[in-house]
C-alpha cells in the first residue's frame, strides 16, 4: 500500500516537475508568474488528442504535435498578450496572464466542448512488481519521458549557446542586451520551451487518467507554482525536486488523510512554505531594493 | 477546423464590440466628469439629487418587469462585492483573488444558521459578517509578507480550500447538493418576499458600502492605507503601521463580502458550492479592474456594465468568460487604469486628459514595482 502510493507519487511528481520547470523558466527570465501555464498544459493535451483521434497520427507523432501546438500557443501568448505590457508594472503583466488563462480555458470549452473527453487507450498497460513497488507501463513511460525531457532541458540550458544566452538574460536582461543577445528572441524561446514541457506533462496526464477536459489545467497550474515555490522559484533543479515532493505529498495525503482534499494539500504546503522558508529549498533570498 | 474559425470570428467580433463599447463608455464618463466638476455647487447638488431619486424610485419605474428588477438586484449585489474587493485591491493594493471565498462563507453561514437553527435572518447576517471577518483576518495575517503574484496565488489557494471544504464536508454543508429552503428575512413580523423589498435591502447595503468607502478614503486611516499602497517603505518611515492597515483592509473587505453572501443566500433561497468558485472571484476582479482600481464610481460602473452586458446580450453569454479574458488583456495593454480612473475623479483642474496619465501612474504605483 505504502510503496504503491510512493510509486504513484513518483509518477505524479515527475508530471508536476515537468509542468513546474516551464513555469520556473519563464519566471527566471522575466519574473512573470505565467498564470496561463496550466492552460497551455491543457491545450497541449487537447492538441495531442486531436492529432491522435482526428488526424490519426501515430502516438509518438501526436505527442510531438501536441508539444509543438502548445509551444505555438505559448509563443502567441508571449507575443500578443505579454510583450505589449512587458515594461509595464508586474501587476499589469499578471492580470494579462490571468486574462490569458481565462481565455484559453473558455476557448477550449467553446472549441472542444465542456465535457470530459476520453483519451483512447494507447498503450497496453501492464503492471510490474518488484521490491514492493508496483509500477505500470504508463507510470514507467511517464517517469521515462520526464527523465528524458529533463535531461534534454538540462543539456540545452547548460551546454548550448542558446542556454547560455538564457542564463544571461535571466541574470540581467539589460546587460545581456548590451552584450548583443537578442533578449526578445530568448524570451520567446523560453516561452516555447516551457510551454512544450508543460504540454508534455498535460499529454502524459491525459494518457494516465484517460481524460482530457478544458478545466484540467487550472489546478495543475497552481500546483506547478507550489512546486516551483518549494524548490525556490527560478531554479530548475528546485522545480524538479519540488515537483517530486508535491507528487509524493499529494498521493500519500490522498491515501492516508482524505482523497476529497487532495487539491487542498498543495495550497496548505504553499502557505506553510511561504511562511517558513519563502525562498524555497534552492532559492536565494533576494533582499528588496529600497 | 471550420468550427474553430467560427469560434474565433465570433470571439473577435464580440470582444471588439464590447471593447469599443467600454472605450466609448469611458470617454463618456471622462467627459461627464469634466462637465460635472465644472458645474457650480447647486447644479451639482441638483444632479446628485436626481440620481439618488432615480435610484430610489427604480422599482416603481420598472414595476411591470420583474426580470429587470431581478437584474437590478444582481447589479447591486455585484456592486457591493466589487466595492468590497476594492477595499483590498484599490485601497491596500493587495491583489486578492479568493474573494468568492468570503462571499461563500457568508452565504453558507447564513444558510446553515437559518435553515438548521432557525435563527432570524438579521442575527445570521451579523454572525456571517463576523465569521467572514474572522476568515479575512486569518487570511490577512500570513499573506502580509507576500506581495503581488505570490499573494494572488495564495488567495486563490485559500478560495479553493474553502470551496473544497464546502464540497467535501457533506455532514454539514450537504456537499454538492447545496442547501435549499433558506427563508426570506422578516421585518417586524413582515416577511420580505418581494423583489422590491430585496432591491431596497441591497440598496441599503450598497449605500452603506459606498459610504464606508468614501469615509475611509477621506479619513486618516484611508490616507494611511493609500500611502502604504503607493510606497510601503516610505509609509513605514512616516510612522504608519502598514501591518495593521493591511489586515484592516482584508477584514473590511471580507466582512462586506460576507454580508453580500448572506443577502445572496436569502435572495436565491439556495446555496451551492458552484456559486462560489474561482470564476466568481475573477468576475469580481474584472469588475474592479475594468471599472478602475481604487476609484469608487469606477468600480460601481464596472460592476454595473459587466453584470448588465451578459444579461442583455444573450448571444455572447456563452462566450462571456472567454471575452472577459480577452478584455482583461486588452484593457491592460490599452487602458490599464480602467474606465474611470482615480485621478479624473479628483476633478477640478485636471479633468480627463491629464487624468488618464495620472490614473495610470497610480496604477503603476499600486503594483509596488519600480522597474523602468
Amino acid at each position: 500500500m505504502f510503496m504503491e502510493q510512493v510509486s504513484n507519487g513518483l509518477a505524479l511528481g515527475s508530471i508536476y516537475a515537468l509542468t513546474a520547470i516551464g513555469f520556473t523558466m519563464v519566471y527566471g527570465i522575466i519574473s512573470l508568474i505565467n498564470f496561463a501555464h496550466g492552460d497551455i498544459y491543457m491545450m497541449g493535451a487537447f492538441f495531442a488528442l486531436t492529432g491522435f483521434a482526428v488526424f490519426k497520427l501515430p502516438l509518438f507523432i501526436a505527442f510531438l504535435f501536441g508539444m509543438a501546438g502548445a509551444a505555438l500557443v505559448g509563443l502567441m501568448l508571449a507575443r500578443f498578450a505579454y510583450r505589449p505590457v512587458f515594461n509595464a508594472p508586474r501587476i499589469n503583466l499578471f492580470l494579462c496572464a490571468i486574462g490569458a488563462a481565462i481565455f484559453l480555458e473558455n476557448f477550449a470549452m467553446l472549441v472542444w466542448g465542456p465535457e470530459t473527453q476520453s483519451f483512447p487507450q494507447v498503450i497496453n498497460n501492464q503492471v510490474y512488481r518488484a521490491f514492493g513497488f508496483t509500477l505500470s507501463t504508463l507510470q514507467l513511460i511517464i517517469l521515462g519521458t520526464g527523465i528524458v525531457l529533463m535531461a534534454v532541458l538540462t543539456y540545452i540550458v547548460q551546454y548550448t549557446k542558446l542556454g547560455r544566452a538564457m542564463r544571461c538574460t535571466a541574470q540581467d536582461m539589460n546587460a545581456a542586451k548590451l552584450m548583443g543577445i537578442n533578449t526578445n528572441r530568448i524570451v520567446y524561446f523560453t516561452f516555447a520551451l516551457g510551454s512544450a514541457l508543460g504540454a508534455a506533462a498535460g499529454i502524459l496526464v491525459g494518457m494516465y487518467y484517460k481524460a482530457v477536459f478544458p478545466m484540467m489545467g487550472f489546478v495543475p497550474g497552481l500546483k506547478a507554482f507550489v512546486a516551483a515555490v518549494i524548490g525556490g522559484i527560478g531554479s530548475i533543479p528546485g522545480a524538479m525536486l519540488g515537483g517530486i515532493i508535491m507528487g509524493l505529498a499529494e498521493s500519500l495525503g490522498a491515501a492516508y488523510i482524505s482523497s476529497g482534499y487532495r487539491d487542498a494539500i498543495a495550497f496548505i504546503i504553499l502557505i506553510f512554505i511561504l511562511l517558513v522558508k519563502p525562498a524555497g529549498l534552492f532559492g536565494k533570498s533576494v533582499r528588496e531594493k529600497v | 477546423m471550420a468550427h474553430v474559425f467560427q469560434v474565433l470570428i465570433n470571439l473577435f467580433l464580440a470582444t471588439g464590440a464590447l471593447f469599443l463599447l467600454i472605450k466609448l463608455l469611458s470617454k463618456i464618463f471622462d467627459w461627464g466628469t469634466i462637465r460635472f466638476t465644472q458645474l457650480n455647487a447647486s447644479a451639482k447638488r441638483l444632479l446628485l439629487a436626481g440620481i439618488v431619486i432615480l435610484i430610489f424610485t427604480w422599482p416603481l419605474l420598472v414595476a411591470g418587469q420583474p426580470y429587470v428588477l431581478r437584474t437590478s438586484i444582481i447589479v447591486l449585489l455585484y456592486i457591493v462585492l466589487a466595492l468590497s474587493l476594492n477595499f483590498v485591491l484599490g485601497f491596500a493594493g493587495q491583489l486578492s483573488m479568493g474573494h468568492s471565498a468570503f462571499y461563500g462563507i457568508g452565504a453558507y453561514v447564513t444558510a446553515l444558521l437559518t435553515v438548521n437553527m432557525h435563527l432570524s435572518f438579521w442575527l445570521a447576517l451579523l454572525i456571517s459578517a463576523v465569521v467572514a471577518a474572522c476568515f479575512g483576518f486569518i487570511l490577512g495575517i500570513p499573506t502580509l509578507r507576500l506581495k503581488g503574484d505570490y499573494l494572488a496565488i495564495t488567495t486563490i489557494g485559500f478560495g479553493e480550500i474553502v470551496r473544497l471544504v464546502l464540497v467535501n464536508w457533506t455532514e454539514v454543508t450537504r456537499g454538492p447538493a447545496g442547501i435549499p429552503g433558506i427563508p426570506s428575512p422578516g421585518v417586524f413580523g413582515m416577511v420580505l418576499r418581494s423583489s422590491t423589498a430585496y432591491y431596497y435591502l441591497l440598496l441599503l447595503l450598497a449605500v452603506l458600502t459606498v459610504f464606508i468607502s468614501y469615509r475611509l478614503w477621506r479619513s486618516r486611516l484611508g490616507r494611511g492605507l493609500i500611502a502604504v499602497r503607493d510606497d510601503e517603505i516610505a509609509a513605514e518611515a512616516m510612522g504608519i503601521n502598514s501591518t495593521n492597515l493591511k489586515v484592516l483592509a482584508f477584514v473590511l473587505g471580507a466582512t462586506i463580502a460576507g454580508m453580500a453572501g448572506s443577502f445572496f443566500a436569502s435572495f436565491i433561497h439556495y446555496v451551492n458550492p458552484d456559486n462560489f468558485t474561482y470564476m466568481e472571484s475573477v468576475v469580481i476582479l474584472c469588475m474592479v479592474v475594468l471599472g478602475g482600481v481604487g476609484s469608487i464610481p469606477g468600480v460601481i460602473v464596472g460592476a454595473t456594465v459587466l453584470t448588465i452586458l451578459p444579461e442583455t446580450l444573450r448571444d455572447i453569454a456563452t462566450y462571456r468568460y472567454a471575452i472577459y479574458g480577452l478584455l482583461l488583456i486588452l484593457m491592460m495593454i490599452i487602458r490599464p487604469q480602467g474606465m474611470i480612473s482615480v485621478a479624473s475623479l479628483k476633478g477640478g483642474e485636471s479633468g480627463a486628459h491629464t487624468g488618464d496619465k495620472r490614473g495610470y501612474q497610480i496604477f503603476r504605483r499600486l503594483s509596488g514595482s519600480k522597474q523602468c
